[in-house]
């Protein structure tokens, strides 16, 4: 009985903790599964298009992205407002496209090349011109599945509506 | 030898949650969730000499829609909302001016298409049409192929079309397909308002 009484003069235990590890573990792997790692640092703004017909983009190790849109706030003093094409990491003119273009199907194995999608982020100002001439480079370069990367609008008003 | 009686000592694993926390946070930061989704699209292959005689297509089986710089419709000569365009195309494909095509519901008018098979849809647009615009009268072009194929899958197999697992189902989805096949053609746009 003495023993007891000693505890009691300790005060509270300390919560077990041991398990914490594993909580934590197992939220990691949640995140290392459903997500992927951000490839690049978007350099122009990219509001998408609304559209209601859209395929999820199966397999993204076949997907090679372009983006176009009018350069973010930071880079505007030195690439000005105009709408651009980014590649990768960085701003490119059209000419870089097909090279570009032709350089990520030589990185990909044999089997994959024929089932490369090419996948257009633009921001939704972006005049038809720009978006043409890119897709003019990819018919050149012969990457002809294309995908207009949209978002599902909330709801069908907005898709009519004439401001967006 | 007492000593060896004694048990191991316990690793100490008080900072195996911080390490995986920081492990945990380095993923919540560099990693993203978004889905990537969008319209799926073919172009047509690259030719460097211009095709010389494209065959003829009879007037009644092209639709045409043009969208102008400043995001205007005309589809077949008549002004048009975005939110017509979609009806109009599918009255446009269902059409059945021949009468061969045993699927159609169309009115079978005489100066619309003949079949599904034969109807194309051409669309084209200035270098000054936004891209939201472009990808809007895209999205009402797939959708009206999408709704005529809902409602032959409705009708034949009483399920939906857009439901249907491309895998479990690729004898009906080939089927269906070829029932209403996707024909629209994008010509090289205009610079008018550029």
């Amino acid at each position: 009985m003495a023993v007891i009484k000693k505890k009691k003069d300790k005060g509270l235990p300390a919560v077990n903790t041991s398990a914490l590890p594993d909580i934590v573990f197992m939220l990691l792997f949640f995140f290392m599964v459903a997500t992927v790692m951000r490839e690049v640092d978007l350099k122009v703004a990219v509001s998408k298009p609304q559209a209601t017909e859209i395929q999820k983009l199966e397999r993204k190790s076949l997907v090679t992205y372009i983006y176009a849109g009018s350069p973010r706030q930071k880079y505007q003093d030195k690439f000005g407002k105009a709408a651009r094409i980014q590649l990768n990491d960085a701003f490119a003119s059209i000419d870089d496209v097909q090279a570009f273009v032709i350089q990520e199907r030589e990185a990909k194995s044999e089997e994959e090349r024929p089932m490369m999608t090419m996948s257009i982020k633009a921001d939704k100002t972006v005049k038809m011109g720009l978006i043409t001439d890119i897709k003019l480079q990819l018919r050149k370069a012969q990457a002809l599945k294309i995908n207009y990367s949209s978002l599902q609008p909330k709801n069908v008003e907005a898709l009519y509506s004439t401001e967006n | 030898m007492a000593r060896n009686k004694r048990a191991i000592p316990e690793i100490n694993a008080g900072s195996m949650a911080d390490i995986a926390f920081l492990l945990l946070i380095f993923y919540l930061v560099t990693t993203t969730m978004d889905t990537d989704k969008g319209i799926n699209r073919k172009l047509p292959p690259y030719d460097e000499e211009l095709v010389q005689d494209p065959p003829p297509i009879k007037e009644r089986n092209i639709f045409t829609v043009l969208v102008n710089s400043n995001d205007q419709l005309l589809v077949e000569d008549e002004y048009l909302e975005i939110s017509q365009l979609r009806e109009k195309a599918m009255e446009f494909i269902d059409n059945n001016g021949d009468g061969s095509c045993e699927h159609c519901k169309g009115y079978g008018m005489s100066n619309s298409s003949d079949n599904p098979d034969k109807a194309v849809i051409s669309l084209q647009n200035d270098r000054g049409t936004s891209y939201g615009m472009y990808v809007k009268v895209q999205n009402e072009l797939v959708a009206a192929y999408e709704d005529l194929r809902d409602q032959l899958a409705e009708r034949d197999y009483g399920r939906s079309y857009r439901e249907m697992d491309s895998e479990e189902d690729e004898e009906i989805i080939k089927e269906i397909k070829t029932a209403y096949p996707q024909k629209i053609s994008e010509a090289e746009p205009l610079n008018i308002g550029g």
